[in-house]
């Protein structure tokens, strides 16, 4: 079991041995945050600057949340109040930071690619805590830790991604890290909001929630952003719910057991039902919170470990 | 007076299509004899067996005169052509300001004159500031010298206004060259729609943002009688309008870059900006479709789109960066690909570099023939390098080329019969 990558960019270099490396630590950084025993010193002496280009709160709170828990000096950078608005370009913003040294760098930018870019300047470990519609790694991470948790295993599983996976980040590392995990994936959204060539991903694509559903083990929910509800990909919000949006009904396709996942922040009543969303039988929403802090934990430590590794050498 | 004799050089033919070993005589800026004894007094050079073909014409290149020297100037652009074996250099409007008065005009022409090295002759915009409201004084850019009239890469959106223009010019017999995308379609987008732009999570356009744009313009020459040149046609889908468009008689020809010759979408790979350009690179299956026309002569011209970038509009998230990459020095050996490859001859790709751009320009050159301007390459298409992008001769070393192997030197490169590049002992 071996985890190499210096940087954690994106799920589409992982090789499978480490994506299970991760998940093996994960997990147990999962059970000694509910036991307390947390160790305190893995990232003492080390600093992780979040660096976030597009507002998130949640995603912050939970790289900060993981840093602080395995001791490394936390700071917080907003980006969208700073220099950048002053003309500095990514790169000498980049290298601005590089000089001050830090050690784990995590980065959410608007753009696809931006981390990847960044992560070419610099010497500390990168974090891909989201680029543009690129990928959105410690977020499939997150989620293949829940599903393993609540399903016992993480393939032949028939999983699927439903809402605007044109847009998604999360959908693009879910269905690249499941792939490579061997789970039968389905992809269900509206034509406007499915991506063009989606087919030779190698999942299956559905235009009908309902045909997509049938006997899958688990349901992941994607977020419909505002922006896109109005008449320009979708006719209006009353539309997508009764056609895409989660309700008992619908759910009802799906496996008896199936689990229904969702990366938050939700939009209740346009793609998810509330009592659906509420529902502890079903969903797994909140595991999901829980699993992103073990899993950002156990990325940041074995990163880490390789920068400490490649220092030392 | 200078008088020069080739022996022992592989003449290029793109009239006759021949590739023969032969002599040819140069004298006063003019070619004077082929396959005929050296005269005395003449400065012999033997090519010892290299090729000897009509310098190449460019149509599309940008000279960032006026408006952004530092990423290229007539003096470098005209190094850079004469490395690259390019003869004349037909230059875009698209400048800060455009061309688009004969004082702008007037401008690039002096400037032209007292710093390169090559002919240079100048477009003009086809409206006002490329704002496609109002036509150009069309008529007074073209006796002050503008060869055709183009928005470049910004496209008239309004029929009216372009229609007027395209009836205007035709009366004056002037060129115009459209740029074939569908610019509502098309906006936002950097690469080409598809499982990579999916994949990498870019905002890509349909490639049928061609074939529309290309089926509203040829509509327009049927109603005008404009002469019109697709400036790049990349996708197998426009090629059936295109050549139904020339079977029905249609003034139009048609051009390709040549990256989308050589390159195809995956090239971009984890975000190269070199590898960003307008239109975006395509799908493998359109490159193919592309060169089978270019072929068959459905498409007439090869062209650089030589497009000058600074390091700092390149180092950016790709969706930020500027489109475009140099390719005056690479259009050559890149374009010796596709003859290496057996995909077109020699004398064939003269025909898309050097003869069908004269033709359309009306331009004497082009041909290897008596009484024609001795604008001339001696190149060793054989000869291996792997380029450095450090090397080149623009001011802005924007190449997707960099690091790659390719074979095909110029070894000489003549303008109105006197050496400009490489040395006495090629």
């Amino acid at each position: 079991m071996t985890f190499r990558a210096r940087h954690l960019l994106g799920i589409e270099h992982l090789h499978p041995t480490e994506i299970t490396t991760l998940l093996d630590l994960a997990d147990t950084y999962a059970e000694a945050n509910r036991a307390g025993t947390v160790p305190r010193d893995r990232l003492a002496g080390l600093t992780q600057i979040n660096m976030f280009f597009e507002n998130s709160t949640r995603t912050q709170a939970s790289f900060e949340m993981a840093g602080k828990k395995l001791g490394a000096d936390v700071m917080n950078m907003s980006m969208q109040t700073s220099s950048v608005k002053k003309g500095e370009t990514l790169i000498d913003t980049a290298l601005t930071l590089n000089a001050m040294h830090p050690d784990l760098l995590v980065v959410r930018h608007p753009s696809s690619g931006a981390v990847d870019l960044l992560a070419q300047k610099v010497n500390c470990a990168v974090l891909n805590a989201g680029d543009g519609r690129h990928e959105h790694p410690t977020q499939a991470l997150l989620d293949a830790l829940t599903i393993r948790r609540a399903k016992g295993r993480l393939h032949r599983l028939s999983i699927a991604i439903c809402g605007d996976i044109a847009h998604s980040r999360v959908a693009r590392s879910n269905i690249m890290l499941l792939g490579k995990m061997e789970n039968r994936i389905r992809l269900i959204a509206p034509p406007t909001l499915m991506p063009t060539g989606i087919a030779d991903f190698g999942a299956e694509v559905f235009t009908d929630m309902r045909k997509g559903l049938e006997g899958v083990d688990v349901v992941m929910m994607l977020r419909l952003q505002k922006e896109r509800m109005d008449g320009g990909f979708i006719p209006s919000e009353r539309e997508y719910f009764h056609r895409y949006g989660l309700d008992a009904e619908k759910l009802g396709h799906a496996k008896p057991d199936a689990i229904v996942m969702h990366p938050g922040p939700m939009n209740r009543g346009v793609e998810i039902d509330g009592t659906i969303a509420d529902d502890i039988n079903r969903s797994v929403i909140q595991t999901q919170v829980e699993m992103g802090v073990a899993v950002r934990m156990a990325a940041m430590d074995l990163l880490a470990q390789n920068l400490r590794a490649a220092r030392a050498a | 007076m200078t008088l020069t004799h080739f022996t022992n050089a592989t003449l290029i033919d793109p009239v006759a299509l021949t590739e023969e070993t032969g002599s040819l005589t140069i004298r006063d800026g003019l070619i004077i004899a082929i396959d005929g004894a050296a005269p005395k007094d003449a400065q012999v050079i033997d090519a010892g067996g290299a090729c000897l073909a009509p310098g190449i014409i460019d149509i599309g290149v940008k000279v960032s005169e006026p408006g952004e020297r530092h990423k290229e100037s007539f003096r470098s652009a005209g190094r850079a052509a004469a490395a690259g074996g390019v003869t004349t250099i037909v230059t875009r409007p698209d400048t800060l300001p455009a061309i688009d008065t004969p004082e702008t005009l007037e401008f690039v022409a002096r400037r032209a004159a007292a710093d390169a090295q090559v002919h240079v002759l100048p477009m003009a915009a086809l409206t006002k500031g490329r704002m496609g409201q109002e036509m150009t004084e069309i008529g007074l850019l073209l006796d002050g010298g503008a060869v055709a009239f183009s928005d470049c890469d910004r496209v008239v959106t309004n029929t009216k206004v372009y229609a007027r223009a395209l009836t205007y010019a035709a009366s004056l017999d002037a060129l115009v060259i459209g740029h074939v995308q569908d610019p509502v379609l098309s906006d936002g987008a950097s690469v080409t729609s598809g499982k990579f732009a999916s994949l990498r999570g870019l905002s890509g356009v349909s490639p049928m943002a061609e074939r529309m744009a290309l089926d509203r313009d040829i509509a327009l020459l049927e109603m005008t009688g404009a002469k019109y040149h697709a400036d790049q046609i990349t996708t197998a889908r426009a090629l059936p309008a295109l050549e139904r468009a020339k079977r029905n008689g249609l003034d139009i020809t048609a051009g390709v870059s040549i990256h989308h010759l050589t390159l195809n979408d995956l090239d971009v790979a984890d975000y190269r900006t070199f590898f960003k350009l307008k239109p975006p690179l395509r799908s493998e299956d359109d490159r193919r479709a592309v060169i089978a026309a270019l072929a068959e002569g459905l498409i007439d011209i090869i062209s650089s789109m030589h497009t000058p970038q600074d390091e700092e509009s390149k180092r950016l998230p790709f969706e930020d960066a500027a489109s475009g990459a140099v390719g005056l020095e690479t259009l050559l050996p890149a374009a010796l690909r596709l003859v290496h490859e057996d995909q077109i001859s020699l004398p064939r790709l003269f025909r898309a570099m050097s003869l069908n751009p004269a033709r359309r320009l009306g331009l004497d050159a082009g041909r290897l023939r008596i009484g024609a301007p001795a604008d001339l390459i001696l190149f060793d298409p054989h000869m291996p390098f792997q380029l450095d992008r450090s090397t080149l001769l623009s001011k802005s070393k924007n190449t997707p080329f960099d690091g790659a192997r390719l074979q095909g030197r110029v070894l000489g490169t003549w303008v109105d019969g006197t050496r400009i590049f490489g040395g006495v002992d090629a």
